[in-house]
């Protein structure tokens, strides 16, 4: 049972102000979205049409630290068949974003940050790659991390440290 | 013609065969393709932590791009659908623009509206077109079958790729399979995602989702699964053996690029395709391609 006294009133206006969150509050809980989720047929407990009503109670926390919003797949399949123009993949994204600020993110997504500003890709391209372009006739290709690490706030040492995370 | 070719992170290190491909089949069209040094990852990888970075990240690329006045292609689905967005939310929100501007000051870098993003297949679809592919064709890959996997960003969301093709009855990619001479297999699954995108937070879930795709395949027989994204390419191909073992199926589906394909049949030769670079071999065309 979910008591109101446990709810925040305010997560779904937190929601709707991220980019892409507007749309939440337009969901008139027909499940669309559910029915076409791919991921949803793999794992019945991913459910987009419940991350929604639990966001529009004020669930912050549960919503905030389930490991379930990281399991959608960004395929858009959702998106495509709401006829609420809720958006749920961008929807989730705005949740995703605010549960990372909470300190909830995966480990995986973590490095991301780290390989880029090392980088400027997520696969490094050493003499190696090049070589190996090259023996196949293809332009060699450069790291541009600097530029990675000045637009994520990432100091370069920072960078290696991500890399080895 | 002439494009931009955007390659981000993964075709440039994996997925040699693909990029080869299309070079050579822009080039046998008529296709100028440029490169830019400049270019690196697309920002989508950390557009589900920080969407703001993400969309500075897309920026970069764009602003790079636009003095060239060229239009911008993408052999990565992630790539085209990130760059379309960032151009589409950009062109239209000046209070965004402005913000995003900010952070790209310190690079020497403004984002101006008027680039043109599209998939590199989409391009082909609109600036070359089918009839004149087909009229390239000289050997066609006629008693093979290719089941096309479309993916998701190549086609969806339909706001950004302005619907060019159906997301839920695509046909784009039978087309140009159609146009090689081969057959293009219609399948249950074929709009099935890949499940890359969760391959970080859960291996199971990615290769059960993967899996259904090439259990059906494996079952029907075909020359080969063809794609357009090295995303997909990841599950399809890199991941076939792992997930084989934990679904308890012996897969042997091969797998290759639709540009691999194009390029046989206009008479590129197997090496110029990079077809030895498949990992999950596309036995029955090496075999007839013999050089």
């Amino acid at each position: 049972m979910i008591s109101l006294n446990d709810c925040d009133p305010g997560f779904k206006f937190e929601v709707a102000a991220e980019p892409g969150g507007a749309g939440i509050k337009a969901c008139f809980a027909c499940a669309a979205c559910s029915a076409r989720c791919p991921v949803a047929g793999h794992r019945e407990e991913y459910d987009p049409r419940r991350i929604i009503r639990l966001t529009l109670l004020g669930r912050r926390e549960e919503v905030l630290s389930s490991p379930l919003i990281w399991l959608c797949s960004a395929c858009y399949s959702c998106q495509e068949v709401c006829p609420q123009q809720v958006r749920f993949t961008e929807v989730l994204t705005a949740i995703k974003n605010l549960a990372a600020k909470a300190g909830y993110a995966p480990p995986s997504a973590k490095q991301i940050a780290g390989l880029l500003a090392g980088h400027g890709r997520l696969l490094a391209v050493t003499e190696f790659e090049n070589e190996k372009r090259a023996e196949l006739g293809l332009p060699a290709v450069e790291e541009r991390g600097a530029d990675y690490a000045a637009i994520l706030g990432i100091a370069p040492e920072a960078a290696e440290a991500g890399e080895e995370a | 013609m002439r494009a931009l070719l955007f390659l981000g992170c993964t075709v440039p290190v994996r997925n040699l065969n693909y990029e080869l491909s299309a070079r050579k089949v822009a080039e046998a069209l008529g296709v100028e393709l440029q490169d830019l040094a400049e270019f690196g990852c697309c920002g989508y990888p950390l557009k589900s932590t920080d969407q703001d970075k993400a969309l500075v990240i897309a920026a970069r690329a764009l602003a790079q791009a636009h003095g060239s006045g060229l239009p911008l292609v993408a052999l990565c689905s992630a790539c085209a659908g990130t760059l379309a967005e960032a151009e589409h939310q950009l062109a239209h929100h000046g209070e965004l623009r402005a913000k995003v501007n900010q952070q790209l000051a310190p690079l020497g870098l403004a984002y101006e509206p008027g680039v043109k993003v599209r998939h590199f297949m989409r391009f082909l679809l609109e600036e070359v077109g089918l009839e004149a592919i087909r009229a390239k064709v000289t050997r066609k890959l006629e008693g093979f079958s290719f089941a096309p996997h479309y993916g998701c960003h190549y086609l969806k969301p339909s706001e950004i790729t302005g619907g060019f093709d159906d997301p839920e009855d695509p046909r784009s990619l039978a087309s140009f399979i159609e146009a090689t001479g081969a057959q293009a297999v219609d399948y249950a699954s074929m709009k099935e995602c890949c499940g890359g995108g969760v391959l970080g937070a859960d291996e199971d879930l990615a290769s059960a989702m993967a899996g259904k795709k090439l259990a059906e395949l494996d079952a029907k027989g075909v020359t080969a699964l063809a794609l357009i994204c090295p995303f997909c390419n990841v599950m399809y191909e890199g991941q076939q053996k792992a997930i084989g073992k934990k679904l308890d199926l012996k897969l042997k589906v091969p797998v290759v690029y639709v540009t691999q394909l194009l390029g046989l049949a206009m008479g590129l030769s197997p090496d110029e395709v990079g077809l030895k670079l498949n990992r999950a071999k596309p036995k029955e065309l090496l075999a007839a391609f013999k050089s």
